[in-house]
């Protein structure tokens, strides 16, 4: 029987400096929930606000797959392997830290905030050599469909990281529905609404409401209004 | 005040001198940090400590002869394998760690 866990906007943590709101699904910097830690093999589900001319600055990651996905405004990148590039909406970036990188996040519009979601999977492999990938995406192909943005294969639609993952993201209009098949036997996903309202399992879900299913091959997705939504597809043990 | 010592080894030293840091920017934590399994040995024959972060970088074999050394001279150290290199989940990792041995 399928087990599962809501997570409520506004129980998630919340970082306020100034120059960076951030709210956090999971246990990340100064917010430390014992019952917030993970969902399987996704660790930090942070939602960010930037604002205008403000941004990370130079710091470290390893081992970490770090996904994201740029929800208003644009972000430049620059990294330690000689990667400079402006992720907007639309576009998805996935990075495997691996052994070790350094980059910076800026948001160079001097007028306008950038929200973006910032997403860490714990990768299924250490000290992989670091790599870097962005993708911009047909946003048509998510209109009352799936779209997936991300898997484990190179091959496959989407980026691609370290870690038997997949992420699809759906713009419904309200009363579309679908069945969602997990990718993979072990599984579970965590569903995060952009906005709207969504219900899976007989659950309500509202804007940035998240809902983790698991111990289930499959589960429908009700647009109860229109709405945007994440999938993560995670093994839960790894 | 009695500090938790804590041992990082990690191969990339920037990174290993960011978590130091960032361990050390709480008052209740104390870092110490080694680039190599010979120096971390060394230490750790040398000083208590309370928990290892094993960081990026460092290979299997050394990872298992570093966990039996540290494990045959301290049976309850706390030994993990730190994700991330001195990001957010730095300071949760530890709190976690401290709480149960995840190896």
């Amino acid at each position: 029987m399928a087990q599962t866990i809501l997570h409520k906007a506004e129980t998630r943590g919340h970082a306020n400096h100034g120059w960076l709101s951030s709210y956090q699904s999971f246990s990340f910097a100064n917010y430390y929930n014992p019952e917030r830690m993970q969902f399987g093999a996704l660790r930090v589900l942070n939602d960010d606000t930037v604002d205008a001319g403000m941004g990370f600055g130079k710091h470290p990651h390893d081992n970490m797959e770090i996904i994201s996905i740029p929800l208003e405004g644009d972000l430049e990148h620059k990294d330690s392997m000689n990667n400079v590039a402006v992720i907007k909406n639309g576009d998805i970036q996935a990075m495997s830290a691996g052994t070790g990188i350094y980059h910076s996040e800026y948001n160079n519009d001097r007028a306008s905030q950038v929200k973006f979601l910032q997403i860490w999977i714990y990768p299924n492999k250490r000290n992989v050599e670091p790599r870097y990938d962005q993708l911009t995406l047909n946003l048509a192909d998510r209109h009352n469909k799936l779209q997936q943005v991300l898997s484990p294969n190179p091959d496959d639609a989407g980026v691609w990281i370290h870690q038997d993952a997949w992420f699809h993201l759906g713009k419904f209009d309200k009363g579309i529905d679908t069945e969602y098949t997990i990718k993979k036997q072990g599984n579970g996903v965590y569903t995060f609404v952009l906005n709207g309202q969504l219900e899976i399992n007989g659950q309500v879900l509202n804007t940035r409401d998240a809902l983790g299913i698991w111990d289930t091959d499959q589960f429908k997705i009700t647009a109860l209004t229109d709405a945007e939504f994440l999938l993560i597809d995670v093994p839960m043990v790894f | 005040m009695n500090q938790t010592q804590i041992l990082v080894i990690g191969r990339h030293p920037e990174i290993l001198q960011t978590v130091v840091r960032l361990v050390n920017n709480n008052p209740e934590w104390k870092g110490t940090g080694c680039l190599t399994d010979q120096e971390a040995i060394s230490v750790f024959d040398q000083q208590v400590f309370d928990l290892v972060l094993l960081g990026a970088g460092i290979d299997e074999s050394s990872e298992d002869s570093l966990c039996a050394h540290f494990k045959a001279r301290k049976p309850d150290i706390k030994i993990v394998q730190h994700y991330g290199g001195g990001s957010g989940l730095l300071s949760a990792e530890i709190y976690e760690a401290l709480k149960s041995n995840q190896l």
